[in-house]
């Protein structure tokens, strides 16, 4: 499909974004229309489901299955050369059904879910109905991804995060797993792993787990070792804060293989490799765990990718926690806007004094600034060139002025800011970890 | 579709703008900082390069041109609405031109950059509010902008300067100061009251021949920075310009008056910032090398508190730069496109504003001894650094428009 030169037939739509997310999106009315929807269902499943069939397999046993030659990647994007910050037609239907998820699903559960530390099932449900997980996923493979991605996939962190960041990293973590089995996956590991977490009705749960609990942890520098022994790996180590570390189906954690940082999948039921709680001070929704190995063997076809390929994911989960820091920095913003013009103090709106004006412009101009490092960096990402400085730049952003829009979240609120009567305390320790987290999160 | 790279077309003219600033500015950078007042002869010699870029639609220089490509299209908010649209509706037009042109030569002197003739902030009023028939007039004179008044700044809406209507004359009477290339422009566009009690609505525009001996130069500034730019004040004295001369329309209108001249901000904000970011660049480039060659070279993978103190803050500066000139041209790419920038053109010049001088001072001490003394021009970037923060629009206007922007507060609500 060439959605820029010609106009897409419905079919070639349905297929480029999977039709939940278009019905979901609203978009498109005439989905409603049984016939009409039947029709783009066919041209789904011909297109997209044939060679890998969903396993559900009770306890989730990924069984090896041979892949036929060379695995399937996502194909770059086509550049047009024009500074634009306009995203394409598909990208914002996709931006509008997560800012509607976000909203109706996310806000909702949110205050909740972090006091309970619990994804409610609801959410989780509509969040896989809504293909969120397979953005990143070709369609071949059976995602709903035409072609790279990431530009989509910030974008969706941001509106989701603007919901709820725990919820969101809750949502999306299974879909790094995903996005790493398709970026960095021979055939072999695509055909096995892969059909679970494009499941449609209860895709597989997996986190990408590279932070360790060491102050001045450094991804490229893991603890945790793996040494070959025969055709076999056996690793020891710590991951701190796994999200949905204690319902897992498979991990990919780091470990240092041969003097590198490389990706290992692990999965839970594996001798040796213990889950115990690790609740941090935000991103609780996301049921935080640690995850240790001891002596923990594993084949060593499970090495994923290269070394260049860990620091990639590196980089790209980093690109993630910038988007979705975009979009709670967004949900203070919006909030404090309104409540500063509510609130009086001295017979006038609060909004009236520059020292509360002021502090809400910087919130939004550091956001502006930030939000369009993190478009310009996926953008790169798309079209296959190197966004190293873009990201390292993203995170600098965030981890100074997204934490200093946490602190102003709360401090323009005064104490009503700091109970737990607005959702500006726990912006405050989200925004904290977007920073600071590493994997978890990929575009 | 979504994308912060520098256009292909205009990669060329980038280059072009760029060999400027390496090979004709930076050679003279310091000569005209101690040499204040005197005027940069090298540009006259140069004046046919930069002709050659400007015409391109390369450069806007200090100010937007009134032509651009040799057509007599104004480069102003709205221009890039009737330049030609791509396949997909987008515009990269001369308002990005002129931002990527700006950062360069700004990079490599500012004060030389105010000082290329035909550029100056007074044609970008021009561009913004002259007639058809004035931008004919006036396209190819160098045009100065006098806004500033000893006793008012900021508040630009509360000028003294007067203009009283007699025949088919107005008599400008007042004093201005502040005025970048007073004394080398050909034009000085004067702003002034037809009536106090009215207020800011009763404010015009007026095309003030540098000859007119009602004008009179009562003296050049001595400066912190910029000083290849000379900076002038003026008084007029029954000074006498034909009617025609009054830029855009000469009515009182009760609604919108002032905005016809304001809306000259929302042109010249965006190149502030790209001045901003460019003197920044030079800043964070010579440090980075500087500090290299003493052994610290920042590594963007690794985390910043892993680093060296002097690699991590300049991975934080690079950061906040980055933010700048990403804020910068989308403030020209919603001009090209038509689309109304006020508030995102206050937000690049704030921080780009803020964000220069952090950066220019920062490296400045990063580099101790070396970086203080004139021998490197890093000083010389931190002295120059710190009027971007201030002309066209303080740190503190600025904030004041996004904050009543994104508040929707009226400028009684929120002063």
């Amino acid at each position: 499909m060439s959605h820029l030169h010609s106009r897409p037939s419905l079919a070639d739509r349905g297929q480029s974004l999977g039709m939940r997310l278009i019905t979901r999106a609203g978009g498109l009315e005439a989905m409603k229309n049984p016939a009409l929807r039947a029709r783009v269902e066919k041209v789904l499943y011909r297109g997209a489901r044939q060679g890998f069939r969903a396993q559900v397999a009770a306890g989730r046993m990924f069984s090896a299955k041979p892949g036929s030659g060379a695995p399937t990647r996502s194909k770059p994007a086509t550049p047009r050369h024009e500074f634009d910050l306009t995203p394409t037609d598909d990208q914002q239907m996709i931006r509008d059904a997560a800012r509607e998820l976000a909203e109706e699903v996310l806000r909702p559960a949110a205050a909740r879910a972090d006091a309970e530390r619990h994804l409610p099932d609801e959410v989780r449900r509509q969040a896989a109905q809504m293909g969120m997980a397979l953005l990143g996923v070709p369609a071949e493979l059976g995602g709903v991804a035409e072609e790279s991605s990431a530009v989509t996939s910030v974008l969706v962190l941001e509106e989701l995060a603007r919901g709820d960041m725990g919820l969101a990293v809750a949502v999306m973590s299974s879909a790094a797993v995903a996005n790493c089995l398709v970026d960095y996956g021979d055939s072999g590991q695509q055909a096995t792993y892969l059909g679970a977490f494009t499941d449609e009705h209860d895709p597989a749960r997996g986190a990408l787990a590279l932070l360790e609990p060491q102050p001045l942890f450094d991804p490229a520098r893991p603890q945790t070792r793996a040494r070959r022994d025969g055709e076999q790996l056996i690793l020891d180590g710590t991951k701190s804060l796994v999200p949905g570390a204690a319902a897992a189906d498979l991990f990919i954690v780091s470990a240092l293989v041969d003097g590198e940082a490389r990706l290992v999948m692990v999965p839970p039921a594996t001798d040796g490799l213990t889950v115990s709680d690790d609740p941090a001070m935000g991103l609780r929704a996301a049921h935080t765990g640690a995850v240790h190995l001891q002596g923990v063997r594993v084949p060593a076809a499970n090495l994923l990718g290269t070394a260049a390929d860990h620091a990639d994911a590196v980089a790209r989960a980093r690109l993630a926690w910038a988007a979705a820091a975009v979009g709670t920095s967004q949900a203070v913003l919006d909030q404090v806007t309104s409540y500063t013009k509510e609130r009086k103090a001295f017979g006038e709106p609060i909004a009236h004094r520059q020292a509360v004006a002021f502090t809400i412009a910087d919130i939004a101009i550091e956001l502006d600034g930030l939000r369009l490092v993190v478009w310009r960096a996926a953008a790169l990402l798309d079209r296959g060139l190197d966004a190293t400085p873009q990201i390292a730049h993203a995170r600098s952003l965030v981890e100074r002025h997204c934490a200093q829009i946490g602190s102003d979240g709360v401090q323009l609120l005064g104490g009503h800011g700091f109970v737990k009567e607005f959702d500006n305390e726990r912006w405050y320790r989200d925004l904290r970890g977007a920073g600071l987290m590493e994997g978890v999160l990929l575009v | 579709m979504i994308d912060l790279e520098v256009p292909r077309k205009f990669v060329p003219l980038v280059r072009q703008a760029a060999g400027l600033a390496d090979q004709v500015f930076r050679p003279i950078s310091r000569k005209y900082d101690l040499a204040e007042h005197e005027y940069p002869r090298e540009l006259d010699l140069m004046s046919a390069v930069i002709d050659g870029l400007s015409d391109s639609g390369a450069s806007q220089g200090a100010g937007a041109r009134t032509t651009s490509g040799g057509s007599a299209e104004p480069a102003g908010v709205g221009a890039g609405s009737r330049a030609a649209k791509s396949k997909g509706g987008n515009v990269n037009g001369s308002n990005l031109s002129s931002v990527l042109s700006i950062m360069q030569t700004c990079r490599g002197d500012v004060g030389l950059t105010l000082s290329l003739p035909r550029q100056g902030l007074g044609n970008a009023a021009i561009a913004a509010i002259a007639s058809d028939e004035q931008k004919a007039r006036y396209g190819n004179k160098w045009a100065a902008m006098a806004i500033t008044e000893p006793d008012t700044g900021s508040d630009s809406g509360a000028i003294r300067t007067t203009a009283v209507q007699d025949g088919d004359h107005y008599v400008l009477n007042g004093e201005k100061i502040f005025v970048t290339s007073g004394e080398r422009a050909e034009l000085v566009v004067v702003w002034a009251t037809l009536d106090r009690s009215l207020g800011k609505r009763a404010i015009k525009s007026f095309v003030v021949r540098r000859d007119n001996p009602g004008l009179k130069l009562q003296r050049l500034e001595h400066k912190l920075g910029i000083r290849a730019s000379d900076t002038a004040a003026f008084t007029l004295v029954d000074c006498r310009v034909p009617a025609e001369d009054l830029l855009g329309d000469p009515e009182i209108r009760i609604e919108g008056g002032f905005g016809g001249a304001m809306q000259t901000f929302d042109n010249t904000r965006p190149l502030v910032a790209a001045m901003a970011v460019g003197l920044a660049r030079a800043s964070l480039d010579l440090a980075t090398e500087l500090l290299g060659r003493a052994g610290v070279t920042a590594e963007p993978s690794a985390p910043a508190h892993t680093q060296p103190y002097a690699a991590a803050r300049l991975l934080q500066l690079e950061a906040d730069y980055e933010a700048a000139y990403l804020l910068t041209l989308r403030a020209a790419w919603m001009a090209d496109n038509g689309r109304p920038n006020s508030m995102q053109a206050s937000m690049a010049k704030a921080k780009a504003g803020r964000t220069c001088v952090e950066i220019a001072l920062t490296c400045v001490h990063l580099c101790g001894a070396t970086g203080y003394a004139e021998t490197e021009l890093l000083e010389k970037w931190a002295r120059d650094a710190k009027i971007l923060d201030i002309f066209e629009g303080t740190q503190q206007i600025q904030l004041l428009v996004v904050a009543r922007r994104l508040l929707e507060l009226s400028s009684a609500e929120l002063k």
